[in-house]
């Protein structure tokens, strides 16, 4: 546990100096702000228009989140083994007394650690909100989406560690990782809409079913947190045995 | 300390290391001494967990590279040839995470006495990216240290440093070496005559031969060339020389000097110096020209000199 802390920490402090992550940061911060105001406006229209002053719909935010988080994620995992690899510094790791896996896991959190800290700037708005209307916001809600969001980038990153893991060039481990993130988000459910038999394992498959239909509407069920643990642990798996086969090459 | 038995790797269909065999003590410092391919940093990489053998054993410190690889890679220091650097942290920053990765208490002060011992406190808080090489070899020097490992391997510890820092790194590998065990690989022949114990030479992923780098000039040489040198007229000089018993391929090189063959299990340096007194010469030099490491090396590492042993 002490090596994977380690590890997190220097991946978690490398990412405020690399501009990458403050692109990252700053468009999910921007493009959330934007949408919040859009919120606002729409509460305020709703009022002065139809005198309806039910509260405020946050979902919004969450499900564009998770959309910026598919362009996002990769963008902060795709140097993290594949850096290593290709400057030499995975000799380093590789021959400190670190298992593979307290190695790929260490690299993780780091990523979820900084995706994180994006998340509790962001919760921000709806503490905002909730301070100017009445009745206050459905924070069961608010929680609800915000726990499928998470898990969703965690979910995302593990992936985009364990794609990096099996690259030397950053950019085909982000493109790699993005394609897996879209078709994970969106493309995967598609076949579900055509198919009458086998439908449903498409529709299991996608994360849109564990997450827009899920914990976005308030529903926090235990096949929903199997199926991001399922991702993470895939992701993390990928990652170490990548490593490991690079010992046996 | 290095128990290293019929190693063998292969890359594919190319085998990298054939049957290799040595070992390395405590209080030693081994060159592994090869051409570009021969297998050095292959046997290197195994000895410290980084990539396992296809066949053979390697006991490192006690325990086995495969078995037990956790354990060899906390009681070895490693310096890769290109030196592993995060070249966005500080010379501090980088080892006290080096030091952490390896468990070891009070990491900024361990990791401040460590750039000490290499010679860089002065710019602990500088960035390694505008170090320069030199610089940079001695912080990826430093990491291997850090952890005070019982055994040191050093993949070309000095290459691409100026004269001066090629010294210094020398002077910390001696230090290191008295009570430690360093494996260290060299291109730079000089250095394992004056660094090693004793040097291993591989070529081909087979050990050609090892020993002292004394015996090894001894052990190689069959017979020896001496330089004879005179003051003023040496005419005859050759002459006088061959008088002597055990003298052959009797050379003038020019007015005052003349090179002989003698052979080296029959040393006849002292009749030759008196024959040539008693002949009236002014005798002011006479010294053996010695088969450099570099001559046996090339000599070793032909093409078809895996059979001399």
């Amino acid at each position: 546990m002490r090596n994977i802390w380690t590890i997190a920490k220097k991946e978690y402090d490398h990412y405020f100096i690399t501009p990458i992550a403050y692109i990252v940061a700053f468009v999910i911060l921007l493009v959330l702000g934007f949408l919040f105001w859009i919120v606002i406006q729409s509460s305020i229209s709703n009022v002065l228009l139809y005198g309806n002053s039910s509260a405020p719909n946050t979902t919004l935010l969450s499900e564009w989140f998770v959309i910026l988080l598919m362009f996002g994620c990769p963008a902060l995992t795709m140097r993290l083994l594949a850096e290593e690899t290709k400057s030499g510094t995975i000799e380093l790791l590789l021959t400190a007394p670190i298992r593979d896996h307290e190695l790929v896991i260490g690299k993780w959190l780091g990523s979820f650690l900084f995706i994180v800290t994006v998340m509790v700037i962001t919760l921000i708005y709806p503490v905002i909100l909730n301070r100017f209307v009445t009745p206050s916001l459905d924070w069961q809600l608010v929680l609800s989406s915000y726990l499928g969001v998470l898990l969703a980038a965690a979910s995302f990153l593990a992936l985009g560690v364990g794609i990096s893991a099996l690259f030397s060039n950053q950019i085909a481990a982000y493109f790699i990782a993005f394609f897996v993130c879209i078709g994970l988000l969106i493309f995967i459910g598609v076949p579900s809409r055509f198919l009458n038999a086998g439908g449903e394992i498409f529709q299991y498959l996608s994360m849109g079913t564990h997450f827009y239909d899920s914990f976005n509407i308030g529903k926090i069920q235990l096949s929903d947190l199997i199926y991001y643990i399922s991702l993470i642990t895939l992701g993390l798996f990928t990652g170490t045995v990548a490593v490991e086969s690079r010992r046996w090459n | 300390m290095i128990q290293v038995n019929g190693l063998i790797k292969d890359y594919g269909a190319r085998r990298a290391l054939n049957n290799i065999t040595f070992d390395a003590n405590q209080g030693e410092i081994v060159g592994f001494l090869g051409p570009n391919g021969a297998g050095k940093t292959t046997t290197m990489r195994i000895l410290t967990g980084y990539m396992p053998p296809t066949d053979g054993t390697a006991i490192v410190a006690g325990y086995d590279v495969v078995e037990e690889s956790l354990e060899v890679r906390k009681r070895v220091g490693y310096l890769p040839e290109t030196v592993p650097l995060y070249t966005d942290m500080t010379a501090l920053e980088y080892l006290k995470f080096m030091a952490e990765l390896r468990h070891i208490p009070n990491a900024e002060e361990r990791a401040y006495e460590t750039l000490e011992q290499v010679n860089l406190q002065d710019r602990a808080t500088g960035f390694i990216g505008n170090f320069s090489k030199g610089m940079r070899q001695r912080v990826g020097l430093a990491q291997a240290l850090i952890h005070r490992p019982e055994v040191l391997i050093l993949d070309e510890p000095t290459i691409g440093l100026d004269p001066a820092q090629v010294v210094e790194i020398r002077n910390v590998i001696k230090e290191i070496g008295k009570d430690r065990t360093v494996l260290l690989s060299t291109h730079i022949l000089t250095e394992a005559q004056n660094l090693c114990d004793r040097v291993l030479i591989i070529n081909k992923g087979k050990i050609v031969t090892e020993d002292t780098p004394d015996n090894l000039q001894s052990r190689l040489m069959g017979s020896q060339r001496v330089i004879l040198r005179v003051r003023g007229d040496s005419d005859g000089l050759d002459t006088t020389v061959k008088k002597v018993k055990g003298t052959r391929n009797i050379e003038s090189k020019n007015a005052e000097t003349v090179e002989f063959e003698i052979s080296a299990d029959h040393d006849v340096r002292p009749q030759v110096a008196k024959t040539v007194i008693q002949a009236g010469y002014e005798l002011i030099e006479m010294r053996p020209v010695g088969m450099s490491l570099e001559e046996i090396f090339l000599e070793l590492t032909q093409d078809n000199s895996g059979d001399k042993k």
